[in-house]
């Protein structure tokens, strides 16, 4: 087998997009200060919801479009019981992921077996046949580049928008927020729904464009995975994408070094993406100082207005 | 007209165990429409999922075959909850306990039931214990967050559990299905009634829960983790050590976890397979929350979670529904449960919009 650096590249952009879209959506949840335990749940249900409307329709766009609604849906299950039932967002984010298991399990099994079309890659003529660069850079899938313009537009939203401001305030210290007159509930309320549309998409790309059929539990702890994103990146959305595509070419090589015929038990090295994230979690976390500066300070926190 | 939450001041005793029982009314409620949306008659299926396993032949003592794991994982979950130590990882002590402990049967098949059972127990204990003290170590030395730690270690036990039976330790003569030789009778968890399952995990179960009331409610360490979850402001000022406390609460969880996966794979299962467990270690988070992170309240907690599979089974051939009706039951009760739960803290209240408005 030959190493072909174009398409081991392709491979990692695919791996790394679910991951990067799960993450961002997770980034805004959590720095509005809220933490969605569930983000594993949400991309099942979405990725059998997305798979199902694609293979009956034949559209990608409407599976996509369908991804996303379950991811909000999903979500706004989560919203209700932490924001305005005011329960423990761990627990809650924990049984949504149990729940989501459970139910994109249910709706799958008549899918199973079944193939979709692949999310198709755009072409740009000319531009798209430059060797290696062309298929790297102009070659790639429509939610590709819609992750990195959403990643830019997470960023210029939270640093540079008034609104922004506000979700971050309500993020650092809601008690304070809701003294100003900031409607702390309701903005958590969208950014808990922005997250679970972003878990959506990734869902949905991970059944119409990682993968192009459902399997039960196909996503594999990438939701969490997603999470020990959030914490890499100290919260920042660029060093998402940093992290996202490290952790995508792990998943990848682990996938190819199996294909490549090392004598290694595949078992380790399926083990790499989780062992990682244990170590990256831990070089990141051992700086206390730094997670307390970045964290958002009322993260996980209930906030009951009172009065 | 608007529904309000207003805090009581107070935990509502009244409300902490009400609102389990209205949780689970409104989880049957729920399971009889999803089984009326999935095209089936939902008295039947009611009857089939919560009822039938019970009544048939060996019902009872499913049940507590499916029961007992659950337990000794709730309890050590419960007193590690309580600390505000989210181990959300015993599925992987299970498994790395029942790779301990069914290890050692494996090792000295001949030695005597009363040295080689014990042994494997206790193999199990420690083997649940390193791969929770690992999330500690983590926790402690680290910062690292144990939620997601634990989360991955699991995954990462799960894939030595498979690399062992299909590699190591694989049956040479397993027709090359990946699976351990089955234990000696000398290494087997033996049944305590003639024709059942029902075999020695249910006594380990019930200790647990009594010593960890005992823990909780008439020792020091038991005050000292609910302070720690409760204000932990409190317990510093008090003296308590965190670090080890989650320590302490760690080495508990994975040890009974341990403990719940040599019993099962050296009993039920009678082998080492890479399906040791149905998920008990995340159903017994739920049976922690269902049984108000009490040790006590975790042994019925367990019942009716242990009812959940045995529903899933029964749904899955009398009615031809996938067994994942189990993991909706499971998560739907979580959901209601926390809802349900806002109540021992805060009371509804109707407030008419104006007044709140002349106020302001």
């Amino acid at each position: 087998m030959d190493f072909h650096y174009t398409s081991f590249l392709l491979s990692v952009v695919v791996a790394s997009t679910p991951l990067l879209l799960a993450a961002a959506g997770e980034l805004v949840a959590e720095r509005a200060g809220v933490l969605n335990l569930g983000v594993e749940g949400m991309m099942l249900v979405s990725a059998v919801i997305a798979f199902a409307v694609a293979v009956t329709t034949g559209s990608s766009t409407l599976g996509i479009l369908a991804g996303v609604s379950a991811g909000v849906l999903t979500s706004l299950i989560f919203a209700v019981l932490t924001l305005s039932f005011l329960s423990n967002q761990v627990a809650t984010g924990l049984a949504l992921t149990i729940f989501g298991t459970g139910l994109s399990a249910l709706i799958g099994k008549a899918y199973v077996g079944m193939v979709v079309k692949r999310l198709p890659q755009i072409h740009v003529p000319g531009l798209s046949d430059i060797p290696f660069f062309g298929p790297v850079f102009f070659g790639q899938d429509v939610l590709v580049y819609l992750s990195f313009a959403l990643v830019c537009a997470i960023y210029w939203f939270l640093f540079k928008t008034h609104a922004g401001l506000v979700l971050r305030a309500v993020g650092d210290s809601h008690d304070a927020a809701h003294a100003i007159g900031f409607p702390v509930i309701k903005i958590r309320y969208l950014a808990v729904m922005f997250g679970g549309g972003m878990a959506g998409l990734a869902g949905a790309y991970m059944a119409i464009a990682y993968n192009t059929s459902w399997s039960e539990g196909m996503t594999a702890g990438r939701g969490w995975i997603a999470l020990a994103l959030v914490v890499f990146a100290t919260w920042r959305p660029f060093w998402l994408v940093v992290g996202a595509y490290l952790f995508g070419s792990i998943m990848y090589l682990s996938l190819y070094i199996q294909g490549f015929g090392v004598h290694i038990p595949s078992q380790f090295i399926s083990a790499l993406p989780y062992a990682s994230t244990v170590v990256v979690l831990v070089a990141i976390s051992r700086d206390r100082k730094r997670i307390r500066l970045n964290a958002p300070a009322s993260l996980g926190k209930t906030f009951h207005a009172a009065g | 007209m608007q529904l309000k939450l207003e805090p009581r001041g107070f935990q509502s005793k009244f409300w902490s165990y009400a609102s389990p029982v209205l949780a689970i009314a409104l989880t049957i409620a729920t399971m009889a429409v999803i089984f009326l949306v999935l095209g089936k008659d939902p008295v039947i299926s009611l009857y089939t999922f919560l009822i039938e396993p019970l009544v048939a032949e060996n019902g009872a003592t499913e049940l507590l075959v499916k029961a007992s794991p659950l337990i000794l994982m709730g309890v050590g979950i419960s007193l590690a909850y309580r600390a505000n130590v989210w181990d959300i990882g015993a599925e992987g002590e299970f498994t790395i306990g029942a790779l301990f402990g069914g290890g050692i049967g494996l090792a000295f098949p001949d030695l005597p039931f009363s040295l080689l059972f014990p042994l494997m127990l206790i193999a199990g204990m420690i083997g649940g214990m390193l791969w929770a003290m690992l999330v500690a170590l983590l926790r402690t030395q680290f910062n690292a967050n144990e939620i997601l730690t634990s989360l991955m270690l699991t995954y990462i036990a799960q894939l030595i559990l498979i690399y062992m039976v299909t590699g190591p330790w694989r049956d040479p003569q397993g027709f090359g299905f990946p699976q351990t030789a089955m234990f000696s009778a000398n290494a087997t968890n033996p049944t305590i009634i003639e024709g059942t399952r029902l075999h020695l995990g249910i006594f380990f179960a019930l200790a647990a829960a009594a010593a960890g009331w005992l823990l909780l409610t008439r020792s020091l360490l038991g005050f000292q983790l609910r302070v720690q979850g409760f204000a932990p402001r409190a317990a510093r000022f008090a003296g308590f050590k965190e670090t080890r406390l989650v320590w302490t609460a760690l080495a508990l969880t994975g040890g009974l976890a341990g403990i719940a996966g040599t019993l099962e794979v050296s009993g039920p299962i009678g082998q080492l397979t890479p399906q040791i467990s149905p998920g008990y270690g995340y159903t017994a988070i739920i049976v922690a929350f269902l049984g108000r992170l009490h040790p006590i309240g975790v042994v019925f907690a367990a019942l009716l979670l242990g009812l959940s599979y045995l529903g899933g089974e029964a749904a899955q051939i009398e009615l031809a529904l996938p067994s994942a009706v189990t993991g909706i039951f499971q998560g739907v009760l979580l959901f209601y449960l926390l809802g349900c739960d806002t109540l021992i803290l805060y009371r509804l209240r109707l407030r008419s919009s104006r007044p709140a408005a002349l106020r302001a």
